[in-house]
């Protein structure tokens, strides 16, 4: 089968790869492009470990074929941080232990950056719903509620 | 909550590893690549039981990019007659699970597979495979593989004589079971039943391997024992284990699924006959179909008590599913249902089941849970019975210090007690609850309690004075939710250096000696315990190095603040010398400066726990709702509070999974029908409140830290809790889990 060529942007460069039709872009970001930051833990939508943002709005990259995202805007978690800063919800994750295998943990960072992008402000049953599409089997969520819930406040204080 | 005045120890610190999962640097299993890398798949049953008359690879073999194909005649026979244990797993079982020899035993059994130059190629190539079946009939259910005409899965395994499903029985027993029932004033008896439940880990299981030409294997995979997956892949390819270098990947859960293996001994075997690494990730149909789960149950509980609340008799039958093969956690129900009151008389049995699904393993507190969830049901009713406050019930009849369980120990320190206190004394149990709130919807409160054994084992530590005078600690146990963070806070604490100068790795199966595995609440147990004895042994060189700079004797050196001073007056006065300083003369004053132990750990002591917890449910739509949950649990004290509530938080919320939402459904084929997230439908972020962990530190004398263990207790009492608050709520018992919404609706119209 014949490979297509693809450009796009990926946490800010650009970047070319070979995939076939059917590839998603989960599997190109992890086997083509070594990104193995965004985690496979269904190839189904339903957990939330691959998320990535396209163009700034939250999708799951086993869920969209990776011939989709020529010439768009990709965010993964490898461009999260700014150089050695960390963003403030991977710092807050720390802090308040919000990880514990951590399997789960790049999908829910960009599930909330999202989140706080668009609700600044969100309330505990905001953030619930917001990240009901992120699967964790460790934490009980607890933990990472919080850390998201101040990450919120200490973002807005900052502001 | 703990008076010891620490500076480390019980601090809520940045792990270790803390930033590279942050930044999704971290290494898990299926994150790793090798140079020349091919791609293997597992060619499964489609049917639920059948013999295996043949199997023709030949076509598969011949497709272009196919580089090797294995099927069970690869893997080592173990004879059915004769036991190969390795821990608590027996060989002949373990290796007919990872490959069908001669049978298949349940719907996705592997039965050959396939390493090629693309996932896709492989996959192909498994189709290409022929496969002679002889299809059997099958059984799913635990009452219908107990009947006499059932279909047999094994012809070597015997009850009572006869051919028979049931592989094993556990009895255990105190006092006189009979005498004890005649002399009770009230007895209840009832019948549960759960369904398996899967541990539901995020990372599907995968594997990269490397197999040289002059017999050298390098496994790297994530799991909870990388001795355990060395040693499996020893026995089942017949390669010696010094051989075999198992690196363990970071974990992503495993909750005791992952104390064992599916993968490596096969991706072992195509990389030594293709010649090239190979690489293998499961998906998450595999995962249901073919991995974990825990055993779903059929119990019967019993029990007696005076009218003053006094229990005097119990008695338990549980029958256990095992899956396709013998090893259903039959300990748990049989040893912790009762284990947690001091009961005179106790008869406790329990039967291991095979039928045709998936081997179970181990899934946190393996078996407790379905234990507690009969014995604390009937507790709850008999308190209802007598008229009794059923947190009183339990403390009337609590074990403590001289206490003898029917599976043997006499307790020593134990904390039942101080749990159901806590939980008594907790702000929540006293809460005005709105019974009412809305039309359709009531709302009640339960509370239950559990028991889980703990476990010391086997441990070992190295800890190192790099030259530069920082510490670095290397451990033999994979990290599954924090466990670096925790010995970190240990070794800065007894160094007396800041926290950021240790750093903490786990060694694979070449460069740190023989550990068990991270599980049953062991871990931070042993590991502190080596951890501690290592940094002793390196404290006594480092004040005999002070001495011989000093020119005094060893023992007129004191260690304190991450530095030798004299001891007292007498020894002379010296200027303090740090650590720094004795790292940057190790050299000229006997050499590099480090110790490691390896030890088999004893003195671990019983893990208690006693939540309490408000549902509602929704009458119309028959949705159960946790509204508020509190769990207190004595820790014996915690390295890192954080990641100790963790477990408790993250037990729970699988504990209300289990209670409510998560089961096994199986067609009339034999087939599992919701081997997916969408299906299978574990607890998500909007489903649950906060989890309120309540943790007590009441010191383990026994272990120089004083710990218990915390991961498996949290699992145990919530099954039962929940149960009693929905009975709270409706006036209506539910003896089956989950108490999913078609459930309820017929419990509410029946
Ligand atoms: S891997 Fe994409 S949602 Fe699970
Ligand atoms: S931390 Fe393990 S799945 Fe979320």
């Amino acid at each position: 089968m014949s490979k297509l060529h693809v450009t796009t942007t990926i946490n800010g460069e650009e970047v070319e790869f070979l995939c076939t039709p059917a590839q998603t872009v989960l599997d190109v970001l992890r086997n083509t492009l070594g990104l193995t930051g965004s985690k496979e833990g269904c190839g189904t939508g339903d957990c939330g470990a691959c998320s990535i943002t396209l163009d700034g709005r939250l999708v799951c990259s086993c869920l969209v074929l990776a011939p989709e995202i020529r010439g768009r805007k990709v965010g993964t978690i490898e461009g999260m941080a700014q150089g050695d800063r960390l963003h403030p919800l991977q710092q807050k994750f720390l802090e308040m232990a919000a990880l514990q295998c951590g399997i789960c943990t790049p999908g829910f960072l960009i599930a909330a950056r999202s989140l706080l992008e668009q609700n600044p402000d969100p309330s505990e049953t905001e953030v619930r719903y917001w990240l009901a599409g992120n699967l964790c089997r460790c934490t009980g969520y607890d933990k990472i509620v919080r850390a998201v819930l101040e990450t919120a406040a200490d973002m807005r204080g900052a502001a | 909550m703990n008076a010891i005045d620490n500076k480390w120890i019980g601090q809520r610190t940045i792990r270790p590893d803390g930033a590279d999962k942050v930044t999704g640097r971290a290494g898990y299993s299926a994150d790793n690549a090798m140079p020349g890398m091919i791609w293997a798949k597992i060619l499964r049953s489609p049917h639920a039981h059948a013999n295996i008359r043949g199997i023709d690879t030949a076509k598969a073999a011949a497709l272009p990019g196919v580089k090797a194909v294995v099927t069970a005649r690869d893997i080592t026979e173990f004879p059915v007659d004769t036991p190969v244990m390795l821990g608590i797993q027996d060989m002949r079982w373990m290796s007919r699970n990872v490959m069908a020899r001669e049978k298949a035993l349940f719907h996705g059994h592997p039965v050959a597979a396939v390493a090629a130059i693309s996932e896709e190629i492989a996959a192909e190539a498994c189709r290409l495979i022929e496969v002679e079946y002889e299809v059997l009939p099958h059984v799913i259910e635990i009452e219908d593989a107990i009947r006499p005409d059932a279909p047999l899965l094994h012809d070597f395994l015997r009850h009572e004589g006869k051919p028979s499903n049931i592989a094993s029985t556990m009895v255990n027993k105190l006092g006189d079971i009979e005498a004890g029932f005649a002399s009770a004033d009230v007895i209840i008896e009832r019948s549960f039943k759960t369904r398996p439940v899967h541990q539901g880990y995020i990372e599907p299981q995968a594997c990269t391997v490397s197999c040289t030409a002059d017999g050298k294997v390098t496994i790297w995979s994530s799991s909870q024992g990388q001795f355990m997956v060395r040693a499996m892949t020893a026995l089942l390819t017949g390669i010696p284990q010094s051989s075999i270098r198992a690196i363990p990947a970071e974990i992503g859960g495993g909750f005791g699924a992952k104390t064992v293996i599916y993968l490596e001994p096969i991706a072992v075997l195509l990389s030594r006959k293709s010649g090239r690494p190979v690489k293998m990730v499961m998906s998450r149909d595999e995962v249901f179909r073919a991995t974990g789960p825990t055993s779903g149950s059929m119990s019967t509980v019993k029990i007696g008590a005076k009218k003053d609340g006094t229990i005097v008799a119990a008695q338990g039958t549980f029958h256990i599913q095992a899956g396709c093969l013998p090893g259903g956690p039959v300990r748990g129900p049989v040893g912790c249902s009762f284990a947690p009151y001091e009961i005179a008389n106790v008869l406790s049995v329990g039967y291991d089941v095979v039928s045709n699904r998936s081997k179970v393993t181990a899934y946190r507190a393996p078996g407790a849970p379905l234990g507690a969830y009969a014995t604390e049901t009937v507790i709850d009713e008999l308190a209802e019975t007598l008229g009794i406050d059923p947190l009183e019930l339990r403390l009337k009849n609590s074990a403590g210090k001289g206490t003898k369980a029917a599976y043997g120990a006499v307790f020593g320190d134990v904390t039942f007690k101080e749990t159901i206190q806590a939980i008594r004394n907790h702000p929540h149990y006293a809460a005005p609850l709105d019974r009412a709130p809305a039309k359709g919807v009531r709302r009640g409160r339960g509370v239950a309690s559990g028991f889980w054994y703990n476990a010391g084992g086997e441990s070992s530590a190295q800890l190192n004075i790099t030259e530069d005078g920082n510490v670095t600690v290397t451990t033999g146990h994979p990290d599954v939710g924090g466990s670096r963070a925790s010995i970190a806070n240990v070794a800065a604490e007894l160094l007396g250096i800041d926290h950021s100068r240790v750093s903490v790795l786990i060694g694979d199966t070449s460069s740190i000696g023989f550990s068990n595995l991270t599980g049953g609440s062991r871990v931070t147990f042993a590991s502190a315990m080596v951890v501690t004895q290592s940094a002793e042994k390196v404290i006594t060189q480092l004040r005999e190095r002070a001495a011989k700079i000093w020119k005094i004797e060893p023992e007129a050196v004191a260690w304190s603040d991450g530095e030798a001073r004299p001891a007292g007056a007498n020894a002379g006065q010296f200027p303090p010398l740090t650590l720094k300083e004795l790292a940057a003369k190790a050299n000229e004053m006997g050499g590099p400066i480090g110790a490691g132990v390896q030890l088999t750990t004893t003195g671990a002591d019983p893990g208690f726990a006693t939540h309490v917890v408000d549902v509602e449910v929704d009458e119309e739509l028959g949705i159960i709702r946790v509204l508020r949950y509190t769990a207190a649990q004595d820790v014996g004290r915690a390295l890192h509070p954080d990641y100790v509530e963790g477990q408790i938080q993250g037990g729970v919320v699988q504990g209300i999974g289990w209670a409510l939402s998560e089961e096994y459904l199986y067609d009339k084929q034999g087939r599992l029908d919701n081997a997916s997230f969408l299906d299978y439908r574990m607890p998500v972020c909007s489903d649950v409140p906060m989890i309120e962990p309540v943790v007590l530190e009441l010191p383990n004398p026994k272990h120089p830290q004083g710990v218990r263990g915390a991961g498996e207790a949290p699992l145990v009492p919530p099954l039962a809790a929940i149960s009693n608050a929905v009975y709270d709520a409706l006036g209506k018992r539910f003896y089956s889990l989950p108490m999913s919404p078609p459930k309820v609706m017929e419990v509410l119209g029946g």
